[in-house]
């Protein structure tokens, strides 16, 4: 027992002082922060802080718009004529003007003259003069109450109601495929990522040879227990970041963008997210340890490895079918399956859609097999780790685990 | 009580048999010679006393029991395959494989660097593994053998891939553990090395031992009783001799089953002749061995 806590903390200092580890534990958080800061940088320049005075010249044909001259922060000046106007513009008095021309109540047209470049007109001089032109048409006519109002005529609430008429958990389209792709991909890259460490340590001391002198201090299964969950530690310290990251831009970033205020991880979210990374990672993890003991370097192991990626990442290709329609067929068989139920059912987790029975029942099976491939994985560590060269074929690994 | 005690061990790889029913007891102090040519069974044997690989059939047990966890923090194994973690330093991997025997870390950078200091190697302590020459890396192989100070050190071919100032700095520990009461079990195929180093030994051939005993025992076995002769004239008629003969640089003497080496060199000396050289005849392991396998 003490040996493998030597291995566990041994395994786990090893990848932690890793590059590729450290890269990508941290890369999710600055990715998310640096996309917010630029996102946040972005804003800030379209609209500088307090928005700065504006003076914008017009001249009235109407002769019907003398009142209401400030909109926020946009004051209108009025020119008798257009040159006038123009001789102000050219000599910085105003930053633009228009004409408002004696046909205007049948034809609506204003031209406006500007002097910078602009790519389109910016929304506060749309609505600056919108607001200009309504309050001067309609102030004498309505009370100002009404006036507001014909100026901002709706704010719009949206509510989606689930078939039943109860309203809907969530509200946004967007924020339905988000969670569950980023949970599914995070979970992806955090499970593969582990194992693949430990398939990297298992095959890189068989390459060395210092399998032999770890085997003369401890047995195989503390070899491979030890390496597991040392691994598996770091995977989890992983996800956590990753998790916890993503907690806390989702609270600082929600202010400002109103769509990730729809996006919530809530407390059972993360605990289903630990009980299933444990489980799929622990699969996964005597999966590639068996790989690494079959194989006698990394380059063998690659293709071996490669096999159950496949089915492991197919909620995500397929991940239209899962979020489309959480509770079809197709999203179901996919949590139960063990080598695709970490991932299919983190993405359904996310959105709420898995009912009690199916999370009992997918654990379970992940459990067993689990416990099925951890006890395969140590009969095939203690037979093949001082082998070399060939690789057995099926029919002997068959044999010996029967043998076991 | 014996250290190690191997009772009709066998063992067999994908049909193939590797040993087959040996059995040998080793002595507590003793440095135990295993020789036999490459693929004879002994790293297989080997790996069975440190319960890396388990036994098809029979038993084996070390201080008296059947090997456990505690039994293996007695043990210092250096396999024939070499191996170390390449990215580490040479001290990060002397305190993990020690922490692994139960030495504590203190204890472990304390008694490397006594190790280190006798090897003259304490300079490259913070370096990497594969900064190392090979030389220095098997020498830091066999420190992580013995730092643990373990009562039984098994030695899988040792001297391979040793120049000669490290071979001999490594029978230097070898016999100055055995002289701390450590018992040494040494499997090599030089037949030599054996010879210089070795109290008793096992020879085995295809997996099956066939020959056991103390080396004097065994060389004496194997002696013919034959005497080696140089001088200026040999004498045609010679009592008690059955045949002769002639080596590059000397002369062999069969002598028959009633005479004694003694009385060949009495009669010599009174016939007058000039002596260059006489020497008893004793058979190399090598020859012994070469006689034993082809079924002699």
């Amino acid at each position: 027992m003490k040996k493998t806590l030597i291995i566990i903390r041994y395994e786990f200092k090893q990848i932690l002082k890793k590059k590729t580890f450290i890269v990508a534990t941290l890369a999710i958080p600055l990715l998310l922060f640096l996309g917010y800061g630029i996102y946040q940088g972005v804003e800030h320049w379209r609209e500088p802080g307090a928005p700065a005075e504006k003076k914008i010249g017009y001249v009235d044909n109407v002769g019907a718009f003398t009142e209401y001259t400030r909109q926020d922060d946009i004051t209108f000046i009025p020119y008798t004529n257009g040159e006038e106007a123009r001789e102000a513009l050219v000599a910085c008095e105003v930053a633009e003007y228009f004409i408002i021309p004696s046909d205007y109540l049948s034809s609506g047209l204003i031209t406006r003259y500007i002097i910078e470049n602009e790519f389109e007109v910016p929304d506060d001089v749309w609505r600056g003069i919108e607001d200009f032109l309504l309050s001067n048409l309609l102030g004498d006519e309505v009370s100002s109450e009404l006036l507001e109002r014909a100026k901002v005529p709706m704010g719009l609430n949206t509510i989606q109601l689930d078939e039943s008429g109860e309203i809907a958990s969530e509200q946004d389209a967007a924020s339905r495929y988000v969670l569950p792709i980023v949970f599914g991909l995070l979970f992806a890259f955090a499970i593969l990522f582990s194992s693949g460490y430990l398939l990297q340590s298992v095959t890189e001391e068989k390459e060395n040879r210092v399998i032999e002198v770890l085997l003369s201090s401890v047995s195989s299964s503390q070899l491979l227990v030890g390496k597991v969950l040392g691994l598996g530690t770091a995977g989890l310290l992983q996800i956590a970041v990753w998790f916890i990251a993503i907690w806390i831009f989702i609270r600082i970033a929600s202010v400002n963008i109103p769509f990730l205020s729809e996006l919530s991880i809530t407390a059972s979210v993360f605990a289903w997210g630990i009980v299933y990374f444990i489980l799929g990672y622990l699969l996964f993890a005597a999966y590639y340890a068996a790989v690494g003991s079959l194989c006698s370097t990394a380059k063998e192991a690659h293709s071996l490895s490669g096999i159950i990626v496949l089915p492991a990442m197919l909620p995500l290709w397929l991940n239209f079918f899962i979020i489309g329609n959480p509770e079809g067929a197709f999203a179901r068989a996919l949590t139960l399956f063990p080598l695709s139920a970490p991932i299919a059912a983190m993405m359904r987790i996310s959105r709420d859609s898995l009912a009690a029975w199916e999370i009992a029942l997918s654990i379970i099976i992940l459990v067993a097999s689990a416990i099925l491939t951890i006890w395969i994985a140590s009969k095939l560590f203690r037979v093949f780790l001082l082998m070399y060269g060939k690789k057995p074929g099926l029919r002997e690994i068959v044999r010996c685990v029967r043998e076991a | 009580m014996n250290v190690i005690d191997v009772f009709q061990v066998s063992k067999s790889f994908r049909g193939t048999r590797a040993v087959h029913d040996l059995s040998f007891g080793m002595a507590q102090g003793e440095i135990f010679g295993m020789v036999g040519p490459n693929g004879a069974g002994k790293t297989t044997t080997l790996r069975m006393l440190m319960d890396i690989i388990r036994p098809d059939s029979g038993e084996i047990e070390i201080f008296g029991q059947s090997i456990e966890e505690q039994t293996k923090n007695r043990i210092g194994y250096l396999p024939e395959e070499r191996g170390l973690y390449k990215k580490n330093t040479v001290l990060e991997s002397l305190v993990y494989l020690g922490a692994l025997k139960g030495v504590s870390s203190s204890q472990a950078k304390e008694r490397a660097a006594e190790l280190l200091e006798r090897v003259g190697m304490v300079q490259h302590k913070d370096k990497k593994v594969e900064e190392l020459s090979r030389g220095m890396g098997q020498i830091i192989q066999l420190i992580v053998t013995i730092l643990h100070n373990p009562e039984l050190i098994v030695l899988d071919e040792p001297f391979a891939g040793l120049d000669p100032v490290n071979t001999e700095l490594l029978k230097g520990f070898i016999l100055e553990q055995r002289d701390q009461g450590k018992s040494i079990i040494l499997s090599t195929h030089m037949m030599n090395q054996i010879e210089e180093l070795c109290d008793r030994v096992l020879m085995i051939n295809k997996g099956e031992a066939v020959l056991y005993g103390s080396l004097i025992e065994i060389k004496s076995r194997f002696r013919s009783n034959s005497v080696f002769l140089k001088c200026d004239s040999i004498p045609e008629e010679l009592p008690g001799v059955v045949g002769r003969k002639e080596h590059a640089k000397y002369t062999e003497l069969f002598l028959d089953q009633h005479t004694q080496p003694s009385q060949i060199i009495a009669t010599l000396i009174n016939s007058g002749v000039t002596l260059e050289r006489f020497e008893i005849s004793t058979p190399s392991l090598n020859e012994i061995f070469i006689k034993v396998a082809k079924g002699g």
